[in-house]
């Protein structure tokens, strides 16, 4: 079933350790008997692959296995420390898949390996990791992604917050491809796949301090099934980027920066749902900073738009694609805003976090 | 969206800005100078800035941001009190999240947090009142600040904690009160306002009554506005029609919310709570006179100032900042000398650079309307 086998030791597996307490203690990051119990009984158990399994200090991999995907290495590295560890759509643990994921897709590549690093605080339950392990294994296996080394680390109660999650990815980049931020040029447009700020609302009111409910779920997931579709399709795409922390409004100004251009999006064209406005009415945030966990923009040339347009709708996690916006050159690194009231403004990078206004 | 969308309907908005450029065309003095119309609240500057409605509106008005963002006017010097406070021991100071990054002279509140003071964001006194409840070993404060709009919530807040007997919650109180600050205004030298849109939200709890004198003493004309942008576009053409017909009158656009009586039971809580301060210092506008409020003799175990030992620091402006001459109307945010250079959101200098409804903040962040209105041309 898994095609790198050919690549671990041929030594007989020693049999796996299993942990028989029910919360995580200082002992579990010990470099001893209770570690290498649990990072058997819930982390190669849930990952379930020979390159982790062969539990060296290293996974690896032969050039010609990688040569096949293209001719450069992408290589990525991100912290998860979402509050709370489970919300609506999705929790800690799939984040920091999807997360990697995205980072790796978005700049071309093909990604296929993943690590994994934990911090622990002592007293997490493992029943809690154990189910945080196996969305992370769900999350791979949706990816068509292998998590192939890790570490686990324990520390004091109150010195990390129940968990954090580090994933560094590899991947490769389809040859002759070149995406960049500072290739958007007049004349093309901006595309997202879907509805804005998802992620963002959730995680807000997710947490209890905010005291609203709503019906939103996170938009967390793996795109690149989606991009590389669009790459197959599209060959003039000049960049994509995932809009997570910061939001849309944030890689826009990137972009507009990168490549010494304006770019005007129209109120009216950008999808958000009308539950994340209406959150966002209520604490006086604005949707085009709130993260997203399953959103890119991409850069297109306007004649070979309609043709990204309908790859991204014919895939479910771009189902509600559309044009939102125009680059141009009024005004060198400026991100405007045509409002659907009929006015405008400049969408300006995002200072600090978003704070809700007092009155 | 249901009860929004309505308010931002942009066929009505075109109806609205014809009739707008009609009024204009006869109002005499638009012939000669802009209009000036200053929102005196800072939730219109941000609507104003947010759907572009400046940049809509004719070239020949011309609207002044008011000093009606509480966290804008807030001196350096209560910053620094409020700093003194949450880094006493056993304190939790609680704030509005606006209030975080205002910069005192040494530090602001988030970098006092970072320092290791334990400063917790709350959406409502209530949530600060809780914690409290909840931390009976602990003294929270409370920065309650605000004009009549937030004012009888901290009060309400006050009476229940007396209620509750919750010993260890206090308020440390800087909320302003909007009228003598417009009268302020009014009375300065280089006042150049026609006309006023007046705060919607404060207005829900004074009435209209108390702006009389505006209309009558200093002959303006003010219409109370709501928050929604064809509120705003709607109260700039009601005041116009003043202009044109030569009325100075106080009218409410804000009838679905605000009643010309305004709201009994508030205003009773705050009067119950509170008494005027002598003078109170405001930010870019100096002292001014029964422009603050504090807590009455009665609720000294609720008051902040009283219970604990408040340095009541006095710092002058930064030299460089123009903050009062914005306020004022007297320059645009850009002709300020450190705007965009020494003072810009991530480290602002003065005040409204600092909260999204601060005048300076907004056309940093938004964009100056009449180059917008190039985009246009384009």
């Amino acid at each position: 079933m898994n095609k790198h086998s050919n690549i671990t030791n041929n030594q007989s597996p020693r049999p796996r350790g299993k942990i028989r307490v029910d919360k995580v203690n200082l002992a579990h990051g010990g470099g001893g008997k209770a570690m290498r119990d649990l990072i058997d009984d819930v982390f190669v158990s849930e990952f379930d692959n020979a390159l982790l399994a062969s539990l060296e200090d290293q996974a690896r991999f032969k050039m010609k296995d990688l040569a096949i995907h293209g001719d450069q290495l992408a290589l990525t590295t991100d912290s998860y420390v979402v509050d709370p560890l489970f919300f609506p759509g999705g929790n800690i643990g799939k984040l920091a898949v999807c997360g990697t994921v995205n980072d790796l897709a978005v700049g071309g590549a093909n990604p296929l390996y993943l690590t994994c690093s934990m911090i622990i605080e002592e007293g997490v339950e493992i029943d809690l990791l154990r189910s945080i392990a196996r969305s992370m294994a769900l999350e791979a296996e949706t990816a068509g992604v292998q998590i192939v080394t890790g570490d686990t680390k324990v520390v004091n109660k109150g010195c990390c917050d129940k968990l954090f999650i580090n994933t560094a990815g590899v991947g490769v980049i389809r040859t002759g491809l070149n995406l960049s931020a500072s290739s958007a040029e007049p004349g093309d447009v901006v595309i997202v796949n879907g509805l804005l700020g998802d992620h963002g609302a959730t995680i807000l009111a997710a947490r209890d301090d905010m005291a609203l409910s709503t019906v939103i779920e996170s938009d967390c997931a793996s795109l690149n099934g989606l991009i590389g579709g669009v790459l197959d399709n599209c060959e003039t795409i000049k960049f994509i980027r995932d809009a997570t922390r910061g939001g849309i409004a944030s890689v826009l100004n990137e972009i507009a920066e990168a490549s010494g251009v304006s770019i005007e999006i129209e109120e009216e064209k950008t999808p958000i749902r009308s539950d994340v406005k209406g959150f966002c009415e209520i604490l006086g945030l604005d949707p085009l900073y709130l993260a997203n966990e399953g959103k890119v923009v991409i850069v297109v040339p306007q004649e070979d738009a309609s043709k990204v347009i309908s790859t991204l709708q014919s895939n479910p996690l771009g189902k509600s694609a559309a044009i939102i916006g125009t680059v141009g050159d009024w005004d060198k690194g400026r991100v405007t805003m045509k409002t659907k009231f009929g006015g405008r403004r400049i969408v300006d990078m995002l200072v600090g976090e978003q704070l809700p206004r007092i009155c | 969206m249901k009860y929004v969308d309505e308010f931002r309907d942009p066929e009505k908005a075109r109806t609205l800005l014809k009739e707008i450029n009609e009024l204009v065309e006869k109002i005499d003095i638009c012939k000669k100078r802009p209009l000036a119309i200053m929102e005196v609240c800072g939730g219109h500057t941000h609507s104003i800035f947010r759907y572009g409605i400046e940049g809509m509106l004719p070239k020949e008005i011309e609207l002044v941001h008011g000093p009606g963002c509480p966290v804008c006017v807030l001196p350096m010097g209560r910053v620094d009190d409020c700093v003194a406070l949450a880094e006493q021991p056993n304190m939790i100071f609680t704030t509005f999240g606006d209030a975080m990054r205002v910069p005192g002279s040494k530090k602001s509140l988030l970098q006092a947090k970072a320092d290791g003071a334990d400063v917790r964001m709350v959406y409502s006194p209530l949530d600060a009142l809780d914690l409290a409840r909840d931390n009976r070993d602990k003294e929270v404060v409370f920065f309650g600040l605000g004009f009549e709009t937030t004012m009888p919530s901290t009060a309400l807040t006050v009476l229940r904690a007396q209620a509750d007997g919750i010993k260890n919650f206090s308020l440390f109180c800087n909320h302003i009160t909007i009228i003598p600050t417009v009268k302020a205004i009014l009375d300065s030298p280089d006042m150049k306002i026609d006309g006023f849109l007046g705060p919607g939200h404060v207005s829900m709890v004074i009435g209209t009554k108390p702006y009389e004198f505006i209309a009558n003493h200093y002959k303006r004309p003010l219409v109370v506005a709501g928050f929604e942008p064809l509120d705003v576009l709607h109260s700039v053409w009601m005041v116009l029609k003043q202009i044109d017909e030569g009325r100075s009158e106080i009218e409410n656009q804000y009838v679905r919310i605000v009643p010309d009586e305004g709201n009994d039971e508030a205003l009773n809580a705050v009067s119950k709570v509170f008494e005027l301060r002598e003078f109170f210092e405001w930010r870019g506008l100096g002292s001014i006179d029964h422009s603050g409020v504090r807590m009455r003799e009665e609720y000294a175990d609720f008051d902040a100032e009283r219970k604990f030992s408040v340095p009541n620091i006095k710092i002058a402006d930064p030299k460089s900042c123009q903050c009062g001459e914005v306020l004022k109307g007297v320059i645009k945010p850009f002709e300020c000398k450190v705007f965009g250079k020494a003072c810009t959101p991530e480290m602002p200098l003065g005040a409204l650079m600092v909260s999204s409804e601060g005048a300076c903040a907004a056309y940093y962040q938004f964009g100056d309307p009449d180059r917008l209105r190039e985009l246009e041309e384009v």
